[in-house]
């Protein structure tokens, strides 16, 4: 480490730039929700929160909302439920066919979503179950279990495997050994990967535009105003959603962080 | 307590399966299926059953604006028979091909920085920053981007102000390639970025201590010890570019189309749902075609370096 070359100023730029680039829309969104003019020029127009008020007072906005969050919601819970049951499977057994069962668990993120998205509304309206907000929950299910699943799993293997197996041997059942030692350990990445489901399907707008029907979520909404005219409107929302989505991001970390510190003064006191 | 923990898993496994002898089998099954099914019975009656139905529909016929079950090739034959359809289709693999290795090219500095000039700390809010813009929504950064490449947008204003002639930046195959960019180059980054801070050190001392010149330890130590990141990030990029269709409508202008346009014309204005099948069929499959070239590719060139 010693003579661990000396930070070259060209890279230092050249990091800074692609920051820069990948922080330019963010932060260029929110400057723009707060000003005043309806088209983004320099020098800006004065601050208001005008957008603000005006998406705060757009019954379709309210009703995006609470469609997007009950989805998402409903969405986590279920993502998290198949996700934990997939990750302690792949923790806990090995079986014939395990590597088939991992494939069509993880692959949903590496289909596109507009392939999903179209495959899911062919396939639910056959089932007459398309266009309504639960559509949006089942699918956005299958691609958001897989994060729940990765999530809980590396959790998992920081349990030492022969904790479950001893309370075993001293006399519990399979099932209390879950309830009073497994879940416990993996609990910090049960809310993590809630945290995380949610978000995620609180974003996503392929999928629900496709599946949807007339239960706009947020991410749609703003598709729409996409396609017709230039609205600010976008940028206020899209402070909304970030906020929400960083909350959540935020309070899954603290979680995660407190159950860490826990575990490592546990450690301490072991010893 | 020391005999337990120094047994292996599957020994301990045995053990009280031994112990359990006594349970009926069946009885023994129930607790293992009930945490494997949910995934693999949700997975199945929602992911494969849909992609498999995809392939059935691609038969079907429209009659009336309605669906009816057939076994028609017809829709094969009216979109592959198109030469309309093989230029959208090249020029979707041409443009992903192209985002996939101008981003990799220019996330690789980036992540070399990180892994090999910034300590712990500063590596974990970078990191972290990384993480962030996949909490904000894609579309509203889309959005905000047309503010600053339209014809009037921030970027003109500011050349023009400069006495430069304005650019069109909008609505152009360099818009498509901005939103691409801002889709995926801080997940490229963070995948680069994960298998250089794996590199053994020591390798690069090594070269150092021979004499290596900067520049070829870059080309002949770290980036083949890094092939996997690096080809598993470029494959991510091209799986998100070529499937995206928000990019390419919203800042590429949406004409000519992109495979994803395609989809969702066929969708929702032309209510040509079969065809649709056939176009997202033959993306799913040249997906699958890349992504298993480029898992052989990576694992084969690293199965070399260490022969």
């Amino acid at each position: 480490m010693a003579d661990r070359i000396k930070r070259p100023a060209a890279l230092w730029l050249y990091t800074g730039g692609i920051y820069l680039f990948v922080f330019a829309p963010i932060a260029a969104s929110f400057v723009f929700s707060l000003n005043a003019d309806r088209f983004p020029t320099l020098p800006l127009g004065g601050f208001s929160l005008d957008w603000y008020a005006r998406v705060f007072t757009d019954p379709a906005v309210w009703e995006a909302f609470s469609h997007s969050a009950l989805a998402a919601l409903a969405t986590g819970v279920l993502a998290t439920f198949l996700g934990f049951g997939a990750a302690y499977t792949d923790y806990r057994y090995k079986f014939f066919g395990k590597s088939a069962y991992l494939a069509i668990a993880l692959l949903p993120p590496t289909v596109p979503v507009i392939v999903l998205g179209l495959s899911m509304l062919a396939y639910l309206s056959r089932l007459a179950l398309s266009g309504a907000l639960y559509s949006i929950v089942i699918a956005h299910a299958v691609l958001c279990a897989p994060f729940a699943m990765a999530i809980i799993r590396l959790r998992l293997s920081q349990m030492d495997s022969a904790l479950e197996a001893a309370s075993w041997n001293l006399g519990a059942g399979p099932w209390r050994a879950m309830r009073h030692v497994v879940l416990p350990f993996a609990a910090p990445s049960l809310v993590s990967a809630l945290f995380l489901t949610m978000a995620i399907s609180f974003d996503e707008y392929a999928i629900a535009w496709f599946v949807s029907g007339l239960n706009e979520t947020v991410p749609v909404r703003v598709l729409s105003i996409l396609q017709g005219s230039v609205s600010p409107e976008i940028n206020a929302i899209g402070g909304i959603v970030f906020l929400t989505s960083i909350l959540l991001v935020v309070a899954a970390q603290v979680v995660h962080l407190r159950s860490s510190r826990r575990d490592a003064r546990s450690a301490r006191t072991g010893d | 307590m020391l005999s337990v923990t120094n047994r292996s898993p599957g020994a301990v496994l045995s053990a009280t399966a031994v112990s359990r002898g006594t349970v009926p089998r069946f009885a023994r099954l129930i607790y293992p299926l009930a945490w494997a099914t949910p995934m693999a019975a949700w997975q199945t009656l929602f992911f494969v059953v849909p992609l498999g139905f995809l392939i059935v529909l691609t038969f079907w016929k429209v009659e009336n604006y309605r669906l009816v079950a057939a076994l028609d090739p017809v829709n094969w034959i009216a979109v592959y028979g198109t030469p309309y359809f093989w230029s959208v289709y090249l020029r979707t693999c041409a443009m992903a091909a192209g985002a996939a290795a101008l981003i990799s090219l220019i996330a690789f500095p980036c992540a070399y920085f990180l892994a090999f000039h910034l300590d712990k700390g500063a590596r974990r809010l970078a990191v972290l920053l990384l993480i962030t813009p996949f909490f904000t929504s894609y579309l509203v950064r889309v959005y905000t981007w047309q503010a600053f490449l339209g014809d009037n947008g921030l970027i003109n204003a500011a050349l023009q102000g400069a006495g430069r002639e304005p650019v069109a930046m909008l609505n152009t195959v360099f818009g498509t390639f901005v939103g691409y960019a801002t889709l995926c180059l801080p997940l490229v980054v963070l995948l680069q970025f994960m298998s250089l801070v794996n590199i053994d050190r020591s390798l690069i001392e090594a070269a150092r201590n021979l004499r290596c010149p900067p520049w070829r330890t870059v080309w002949a130590v770290i980036v083949p010890s890094a092939r996997v990141g690096l080809v598993l990030g470029a494959t991510f990029a091209f799986i998100l570019t070529f499937g995206d269709f928000v990019s390419p409508t919203y800042l590429g202008g949406g004409n000519p189309p992109t495979l994803g346009i395609l989809i969702t014309d066929f969708t929702k204005a032309g209510n040509q749902w079969p065809r649709a099948a056939v176009v997202a069929v033959t993306m799913v499959t040249t997906l699958i075609l890349v992504a298993f070239f480029a898992v052989r590719f990576a694992y084969k060139t690293r199965r070399r370096s260490h022969g």
